[in-house]
């Protein structure tokens, strides 16, 4: 624990990391204490203040309809973080599974599985998720599954790697001669020696899932309005430029800010865990 | 009479690497009698890990049967022949699971089997460790908190967890320091003779085979070359090569210096 | 009168951890003559390979390292050196060979290639031809029958016993004045141990190469070295001839581990106490190995 704080606080990166999550996360959860306008997040409408430029209690100024930017970006971390979480809670459990039976059991398994895998990471992630929305309707939870179909190879060649490896080990040679069935040496063995490297990379992914979503919906497949996206608003914003510079500005640096603090902590959580790449 | 315990009857194993074919294990055959500690050694390429793979069902054999308690061995083995005979490993780092509890390492093998019932084995647990030398409460630490030598014992009392007959010792102490690998050494040599068990125990050190091994089977490039008891091995060997193993083990004492130097002259007087 | 090869005086070394300060060597004094072969023996833990890399340079630059005392290499303090002298003696006039000798030679060079970079520490100017002529040169010695062949091959592709003695030729190529040897032949068969031991030591004997030899194995310490020291938890214990210490084992600990030793002539299982109190009993030096400048 001592060891983890000392890492954490001495280098300089870490602790901005640490930071930078920090303000995301708190943003997220206490949007509704912190934001001025919290009704903002809405379908509101006050053309009496729109296309502001950033001055009390407008603080990043308002967009084209006279909502607050920096309440919408608040709620708006909000959504990206749900998003994050929620494709990494179904893409992880599928692609570690997957990856830990290609690696472990070999053989016939090992040849499909990988070749499936090796299918959707040939397939430019952009594009695979892009054409899925094309086929769905855009909302959030389509946007959710596409992101999610292009994310879990990631953790499947990860993990096959690290299985590949691991099961030349002593403790799993000695765990098969003990009589220990597969299911067993995969998920109570092998995988728990699995769980800094994906840990690190979930903390690294989280940035881009937020990353990639903003994209989605900078090309206009991802959340529709009035939910605010950090994506949309850079996308809206853009044709504004440089005019009314914070539409852009504000939301872009939002995102900077989500994926760089991310990046640092997931670099941090890898010198901690003592994780591989 | 005491029985025979396992038996070798010819042998081979042939690997694939490539388009080559690697005879590993050549027409071996012996027998390792119940509650007797057979040495196996030999250099690198000599087949010694080869046949105790084969013994432990890792990989069945190209050719030939090993049989126990007069039944062959099937190439896929099950609970029952996996409770009969284990296994200890080489490097205590890497046998036990550096993410789970000694407890827990030691607990799979309680699982596997059903001994005894759920609510008791982590009080068996405890008692394992003790009958190795080490505290109970060693069962709630992980392996980076223990040292070489505490967690071979973990090894040793993983292997007798289940009860088993037969356990194949692969070196089981070469990676110890000299003090701590006397004390396993003993820890070994007691229990078998306290239960009865059988040891197939590799190893390329000559000097650990004198004093815990019953008999010695000699092998090398995957053929046995010669089997004897530990006496006869030591003070009049068949073969050159045993004469040759035995003349190049660094030896501390002018005792030994002499008993290597009268092997030797035999080889070059029968030269 | 001239300079030892290798002089140690009171080297403490302390390590900097998230948990405070780890002591690791509590000011140990070694000496080497020129041309003599010296063995420190110990356990794992002990600080024998720390030692080693401190002659070596290797430690000093670690910010996490806390070193002082004195190393003394030909009468020249290595401790108030430069970064980049101590660098320049390395390979050239000091040079160590490692326990495991496939894994110490680069997978995805030739030995060839290995060969001319060491030969170059000492001639920067060498030419291909010349550094594989001196290559060569330096194979045969070591009783390699196909020295070209070997050139030419990958570390990989030879047996242990030839990457051993591939880098014992390499490791005296340059004729250093002194030999670091880290458990060498452990990871060998017994029989390629007991050949390659008998030609090193034929080779330092023909180039009087000092020997510092680092060793957990007494039966290899006595057939190779001249003096012994053993060192327990970072402090020498006793210090003796070989003959002397075989014979005469006074010190606590290395009676332990003379005891511990399985005998080939039987006898059974020592019971053996692994970590008595006594072991940390003050230094026991036998006659005739005063530390040079050591009151008497």
């Amino acid at each position: 624990m001592k060891r983890t704080l000392t890492i954490l606080i001495r280098n300089p990166l870490s602790l901005l990391g640490l930071t930078l999550v920090a303000l995301v996360v708190l943003s997220a959860l206490f949007a509704d204490f912190i934001a001025p306008f919290p009704e903002h997040r809405g379908a509101v409408v006050d053309f009496a203040n729109f296309n502001r430029a950033p001055e009390w209690p407008y603080i990043f100024g308002t967009d084209l309809v006279g909502r607050d930017l920096f309440s919408r970006i608040l709620y708006a971390y909000r959504i990206s973080l749900l998003l994050g979480i929620v494709v990494l809670v179904i893409a992880v459990p599928i692609g570690v599974t997957i990856g830990l039976a290609a690696g472990y059991l070999g053989g016939w398994t090992e040849f499909v599985l990988m070749r499936v895998t090796d299918v959707f990471l040939s397939i430019p992630p952009l594009v695979l998720a892009m054409s899925m929305m094309g086929l769905l309707e855009p909302t959030l939870t389509n946007g959710m599954l596409a992101v999610t179909a292009m994310w879990w190879p990631w953790y499947t060649r990860l993990v096959y790697n690290l299985a590949r490896s691991e099961r030349e080990e002593g403790y799993v040679l000695a765990a098969e001669v003990i009589g220990a069935g597969k299911a067993h040496i995969m998920f109570r063995e092998i995988l728990p020696n699995c769980v800094p490297s994906i840990l690190t990379k979930m903390t690294l992914d989280l940035g881009f899932v937020i990353l990639i979503a903003s994209s989605l919906s900078f090309l206009g497949l991802g959340v529709q309005p009035p939910t605010p996206d950090l994506g949309s608003m850079v996308a809206d914003g853009s044709k504004y430029l440089p005019d009314s510079w914070w539409l852009t500005v504000f939301p872009g640096l939002a995102i900077l800010v989500a994926v760089f603090g991310f990046n640092l902590l997931g670099d941090a959580l890898r010198e901690i865990l003592g994780a591989e790449q | 009479m005491t029985q025979t315990l396992l038996s070798l009857r010819s042998v081979s194993k042939i690997f694939h690497v490539g388009t080559r074919e690697v005879r590993a294990v050549h027409d071996v055959s012996f027998g390792v009698a119940e509650g007797e500690c057979l040495a196996v050694v030999g250099e690198s390429g000599s087949g010694k890990s080869t046949i105790a793979n084969m013994v432990l069902g890792i990989y069945p054999q190209t050719l030939g049967e090993i049989v126990y308690r007069g039944n062959a061995l099937p190439a896929r083995r099950d609970l029952a022949h996996r409770r009969a005979i284990q296994l200890v490993q080489q490097n205590p780092l890497s046998s036990l699971n550096p993410k789970r509890t000694v407890g827990a390492s030691l607990r799979l093998a309680l699982d596997v089997h059903g001994i005894g019932d759920k609510a008791g084995r982590w009080d068996r647990v405890g008692q394992l460790l003790e009958e190795v030398g080490l505290p109970a409460d060693l069962r709630s630490r992980t392996p980076a908190a223990l040292s070489g030598g505490q967690r071979q014992r973990v090894a040793i009392a993983r292997a007798l967890a289940c009860h088993s007959d037969l356990v194949v010792l692969d070196e089981p102490t070469s990676a110890l320091d000299v003090l701590v690998q006397a004390r396993v050494l003993k820890l070994l040599d007691e229990l078998r003779k306290s239960r009865g068990l059988t040891y197939i125990f590799i190893t390329h050190d000559l000097s650990v085979v004198r004093n815990i091994a019953d008999r010695v089977a000699v092998f090398e490039k995957g053929r046995l070359v010669e089997i004897n008891s530990t006496d006869r091995i030591f003070t009049d060997p068949e073969s050159d090569y045993t004469r040759r193993l035995i003349g190049a083990v660094p030896v501390v004492t002018a005792e030994e210096q002499a008993l290597r130097d009268q092997l030797m002259e035999k080889e070059n007087a029968d030269a | 009168m001239t300079a030892p090869t290798l002089r140690i005086e009171d080297l403490v070394l302390k390590f900097r951890t998230y948990s405070g300060m780890v002591d690791v060597l509590h000011g140990i004094s070694l000496h080497i003559q020129k041309g003599e072969r010296v063995a420190l023996v110990g356990e794992s833990g002990s600080g024998k390979s720390v030692t080693a890399r401190i002659v070596l340079g290797l430690l000093q630059s670690l910010r996490t390292a806390r070193i002082s005392g004195h190393v003394d290499f030909e009468g020249r303090d290595l401790m108030a050196m430069h970064d980049a002298e101590r660098h320049r003696l390395r390979g050239t006039k000091m040079s160590m060979i490692f326990q495991d000798p496939t894994s110490s030679l680069n997978p995805v060079y030739t030995i060839a290639d290995q060969f001319r970079e060491v030969l170059s520490r000492a001639e920067p100017g060498l030419t291909e031809a010349a550094a594989r002529q001196k290559a060569v040169a330096a194979l045969t010695d070591v009783a390699i029958g196909e020295p070209e062949r070997v050139l030419d091959s990958y570390a990989f592709q030879l047996s242990g016993g030839m990457n051993q003695r591939v880098m014992i030729a390499m490791a005296l190529a340059n004729e250093p004045s002194l030999l670091i040897a880290d458990e060498p032949g452990t990871a060998l068969d017994v029989t390629v141990q007991a050949q390659t031991l008998r030609l090193m030591g034929e080779l330092v004997e023909k180039h009087h190469t000092s020997v510092l030899f680092i060793s957990h194995n007494l039966g290899v310490v006595r057939e190779f070295a001249d003096r012994v020291y053993v060192i327990y938890k970072g402090r020498i214990v006793e210090h003796a001839m070989t003959r002397d210490l075989f014979e005469n084992p006074r010190h606590a600990y290395t009676r332990a581990l003379m005891s511990a030793v399985p005998r080939i002539t039987g006898g059974g299982i020592p019971e053996i106490d692994d970590a008595s109190p006594d072991f940390l009993a003050p230094l026991i030096v036998h006659e005739g190995c005063a530390e040079p400048g050591a009151p008497v």
